[in-house]
């Protein structure tokens, strides 16, 4: 039994939600992000949070898996201030809808001040509702300089770095992310980010403490299958049930059951 | 939480996986030293690509003996910059930034 905290169903064909049943996944988290194209107004951001908090839910259901979602708009879309705006704007209108746990997935893509200032309107609106954040920390060269701002905005807005889940973490930014008492997400990418040695490796050098996985599939490289992988890694080293069940079941238990929309 | 696996163990797990892989790398620098060989332009030794000479820095640090790797080479490959940029020209990242370059 796990739980994939991370995972863009909407990119995905509901034989994955089969697969993803079969392999032990009770329950996912589907944070809003990029579609591959830039959208051309907000409407287009309005249909797929429709789309999240209605369609998916009804496909997951299916196949006994617990359907949760994050809203924003993302920050490969940020550049565009006025876009951003007209989307948050629209972003209230959902956030009473059963599945939404909070904002997300928000961030840095290329470490821009508009992409920042779109990041602090999307802290401001989850501080002022309390609640969860999911953040997408940027890319390869930009990782490390952009986790560390958007911490430093985090903690400038005053909000408590335990209702804040910092994802993507990789050796160089996971000690940084735990250290200043964040939550940390690793993904499971083929390529880039963690494989399910590295994040393995990761467990043994920094703990199994506020860290988890994820496979963060998408419309890219990637695999929806990627926790259950990561469990079997854990396991064929030795590691202990109750270990590789903290951190693919209990911990985003513990974080997520922070939202009372939450349901396991 | 530490390791369950001895070193030998480790070796006899993971070796042939990451022979390929050193392979991988031996065989990519082949390549583009024969491709730029082929155009006349500079080879991985003097390439101004900082794709490439970024890697042939990865592959130094290897061998240097100290721990940490992992976490040192994704610090070499990154942007060591502090301040946002002006603006997002671009949404992609390349996986290396310059070495030896202010700030980096």
């Amino acid at each position: 039994m796990y739980i994939d905290p991370h995972v863009h169903m909407v990119s995905r064909t509901t034989d994955d939600y089969q697969r993803m049943a079969l392999a032990g996944c009770v329950a996912i988290t589907e944070p809003a992000f990029w579609a591959g194209y830039d959208r051309s107004c907000a409407q287009g951001f309005v249909d797929y949070f429709g789309q999240l908090t209605d369609t998916e839910p009804k496909r997951a259901a299916q196949f006994g898996i617990q359907h949760h979602t994050w809203l924003c708009i993302n920050p490969k879309e940020s550049e565009d201030i006025g876009l951003a705006r007209e989307v948050l704007a629209e972003i209230p209108k959902f956030l009473s809808r059963p599945n939404v746990l909070g904002i997300g997935e928000i961030g840095l893509n290329k470490n821009s001040r508009n992409e920042l200032v779109v990041l602090e309107e999307h802290i401001a609106l989850a501080k002022s509702r309390g609640l969860l954040i999911l953040v997408h920390t940027p890319h390869l060269e930009d990782k490390m300089k952009g986790t560390r701002i958007i911490m430093d905005a985090i903690q400038a807005h005053g909000v408590d770095p335990g209702k804040v889940l910092i994802d993507h973490v990789e050796e160089h930014t996971v000690r940084m992310v735990l250290d200043r008492g964040f939550w940390a997400g690793m993904t499971l990418y083929p390529d880039t980010k963690c494989t399910p040695q590295r994040a393995t490796d990761i467990f043994e050098m920094h703990g199994t403490d506020r860290l988890w996985i994820n496979s963060a599939a998408d419309w890219g490289v990637s695999d929806p299958l990627a926790v259950p992988k990561c469990r079997e890694e854990m396991r064929k080293r030795g590691h202990l049930e109750q270990i590789i069940r903290k951190v693919s079941f209990d911990n985003p238990k513990t974080f997520l059951s922070q939202s009372a929309n939450f349901r396991i | 939480m530490s390791i369950p696996l001895t070193s030998k163990q480790v070796v006899d797990r993971y070796f042939l996986e990451h022979r390929a892989k050193a392979l991988d790398i031996a065989a990519f620098l082949d390549r583009f030293d024969r491709a730029a060989e082929a155009e006349g332009v500079a080879t991985s030794s003097t390439t101004s690509d900082v794709r490439v000479r970024a890697l042939v820095a990865a592959v130094d640090l290897l061998r240097d003996g100290r721990p940490q790797r992992a976490c040192r080479m994704l610090e070499l490959w990154s942007d060591r910059s502090v301040d946002p940029i002006a603006a997002a020209h671009t949404k992609g990242a390349i996986g290396a930034v310059p070495l030896n370059e202010p700030g980096n």
